[in-house]
């Protein structure tokens, strides 16, 4: 087990990438510690399966290192790197007995027979596939194959991480929860790196203490699932995790005020001037609806279960807002954003505060 | 839903059936006619019984062809296979190189058989051949006329330059439905290439090679015109295979009886082995499912 450092890393699966564009994976320096937990989350194409596969070994970045602990391991191959890989898809090797797929990765190093007897026993047991140990591993379902790769991404007790790609995309939800639940408590029993690429926000922050998003190539954010929701570093992050996503408006701000269309926001905090699209951002959660404030078109209200969602109009750009169980909606709407709950972003990217009040 | 039955449909077949019958079953029945009886020709048949087979199945004559005959297609299954097999795990996935292998493997297969027969006769002949005069100007003493062993080499390999590219373009299709996620899934589980060819190529490339094989046996164990060609069954009979040795009789010698009785043999020979083999290799499939 180590740490894996990317260092200025990036990837083109072109020959001779000219723009920024080419790039499958922008420029980027990361550090994910041992025994960390980390979900890799994106939309689908923004390069979560490419660094996967760089951290793997099955594809060699265009440029930049990839380190585990201190050893260079950019030029190792991936059996050399000894590391753990589940893909989207289910692979399962048919001419194989169920218990020979499990002990395959095992039986490569050379493991002997009675530790790896001991050892896809008790993966068996973890997967629920003791009874058919002595099938063929071929006729079986999706949801079974699937199992059998995860089955043998987890057998080998020394690797160096453990990377799924999606693994549950072929997996009925009951399972998931099942088998979700299980990878956790096999991270806290072993502490292995484990990487969990998904697009599937629930999944991503159920499973990991570090959440990596991903958009567009690059990594925007690396943090708890408490960062990604209070102080999303990109517009991205914001509108990608919550449901529904953050709220933005174009505004243009000035010391610790936001100018909304005539309108004045109160920050509390002073920012400096900003160059470029300046937007602000809050959080549906925190927009709190009263008599007074800006006041809003409201467009509708769709109850999803939980609670109810408003959705509305602000100055002309869109709003949604959480309705607090039973409160009824007043006849002349109006909202107010809590100060401490306002982000900045200038180009999509948020900025710092140069000075905050009584925090400093 | 129930399926609806329809018979009519047969009639759709009746056009095919009546033209098989033209080429094929009739011909046949006329071979069966001179397998049973003796004719000294103006149509006049004489009952024969099972004389004809008699005096094949004791024939040593055709004894010594049918084991030329089993050698030869062993021989040539023993390199064609492995050898078809290793092309195509080495040539190129994808790109021009791919196409440019595609098509230089199939110019063998896109050559009529008398003008590979032709090809190898003069290209292993000593005066003009440029295989038996660089062999000869090395001093190797090779010359496919009058040296059984020389006739024998030459007939082989004529046949697998002929026909290895047929194995290792079935492979290569094989090969190529393989997704790319068993290679990585190999290489994550640091499998040796020998297992990825034991446990992943081998079990994808089993159909096809089945019938590779099937192919290939039956076509080596009815080879008559390139080996005719090249050494016309000599250096005296040393190849003369089961079909030279048919021909000779049936048009050679005028013998229809024998030779025909020889045929039908011939043919049930092949029928049988190949149904064994079938047989066999599709129910080894079926026991590893269980």
């Amino acid at each position: 087990m180590s740490r894996i450092t990317l260092s200025n890393l990036a990837h083109s699966y072109l020959a001779n990438p000219a723009s920024d564009a080419d790039y499958a994976l922008k420029e980027m320096d990361h550090v994910w510690q041992d025994g960390g937990a980390y979900a890799l989350l994106g939309a689908s194409g923004c390069g979560k399966t490419t660094l996967l596969n760089i951290i793997s070994g099955l594809v060699r970045p265009s440029q930049g290192r990839v380190l585990f602990g201190d050893r260079d391991v950019t030029d190792a191959a991936t059996t050399e790197r000894n590391i753990a890989q589940v893909f989207q898809f289910p692979v399962v090797y048919d001419t194989m007995t169920v218990r020979d797929n499990l002990a395959f990765p095992l039986r490569n190093r050379g493991m002997d027979a009675a530790y790896i007897a001991r050892r896809v026993g008790q993966i068996a047991k973890m997967i629920g596939m003791e009874d058919i140990l002595s099938k063929k591993a071929r006729g079986l379902t999706a949801d079974a194959k699937q199992k059998i790769s995860l089955g043998r991404g987890m057998v080998r007790e020394d690797v160096n991480a453990i990377l799924f790609d999606e693994p549950l995309t072929v997996i009925d939800p009951h399972m998931k929860w099942e088998l979700r639940t299980q990878l956790k408590d096999l991270h806290r029993e072993f502490g292995h790196t484990m990487i969990y690429v998904t697009h599937d926000q629930t999944e991503a922050l159920t499973f990991a203490q570090t959440v990596v998003v991903m958009h567009e190539g690059r990594v925007v954010q690396m943090g708890t699932p408490e960062e990604l929701f209070e102080t999303p570093a990109h517009t991205f992050v914001g509108y990608f995790i919550g449901s529904p996503g953050m709220n933005l408006f174009d505004a243009e701000v000035t010391g610790s005020e936001a100018h909304l269309q005539g309108a004045t926001v109160p920050l509390d905090a002073a920012y400096a001037p900003t160059a470029g699209r300046t937007q602000i951002g809050i959080r549906p959660d925190y927009v709190a609806l009263s008599d007074q404030g800006l006041p809003v078109v409201v467009k509708r209200v769709e109850d999803v279960g939980r609670h109810r969602i408003l959705r509305a109009e602000l100055a002309g750009q869109p709003l949604n807002a959480i309705l607090p169980e039973g409160m009824s909606l007043p006849a002349d709407p109006r909202v107010t954003f809590p100060a401490g709950k306002i982000n900045v972003y200038v180009n999509d990217w948020r900025v710092q505060p140069t000075a905050i009040p009584g925090k400093a | 839903m129930e399926k609806t039955q329809n018979n009519k449909a047969w009639f759709l077949v009746l056009p095919v059936l009546v033209l098989v019958a033209f080429s094929a079953i009739l011909p046949l029945m006329t071979v069966v006619n001179y397998a049973f009886n003796d004719t000294f020709g103006q149509n006049e048949f004489f009952w024969a019984g099972l004389d004809w087979f008699e005096e094949m199945v004791t024939s040593d004559r055709l004894q010594d062809a049918l084991g030329r005959q089993i050698l030869f297609s062993l021989i040539i299954l023993a390199i064609e296979v492995p050898l078809g097999i290793f092309i195509a795990l080495n040539m190129p996935k994808k790109g021009f190189w791919a196409s440019f292998c595609l098509v230089l493997m199939a110019l063998p297969l896109l050559i009529p058989f008398n003008v590979v027969g032709t090809i190898w006769q003069i290209f292993g002949r000593v005066d003009i051949g440029l295989l038996g005069y660089t062999l000869a100007a090395m001093g190797i003493d090779y010359n496919y006329t009058n040296d059984p062993l020389d006739a024998w080499i030459t007939v082989v390999v004529m046949d697998v330059w002929h026909w290895t590219s047929l194995v290792a373009l079935l492979c290569y299709a094989g090969l190529q439905s393989i997704p790319q996620a068993y290679y990585q899934a190999a290489r994550i589980d640091q499998a040796t290439r020998w297992s990825v060819f034991r446990y992943i190529e081998l079990p994808k490339m089993k159909g096809v090679l089945l019938i590779a094989v099937l192919l290939r046996f039956m076509d080596s164990f009815m080879i008559y015109t390139e080996p005719f060609v090249v050494t016309g069954g000599g250096p005296g009979n040393s190849t003369t295979f089961l079909s030279i040795d048919l021909a000779k009789m049936a048009t050679g010698q005028f013998d229809l009886g024998p030779a025909a009785a020889f045929s039908i043999m011939y043919f049930l020979v092949i029928l049988l082995i190949s149904w064994v083999f079938y047989t066999v290799m599709t129910n080894l499939d079926r026991e590893e499912a269980h």
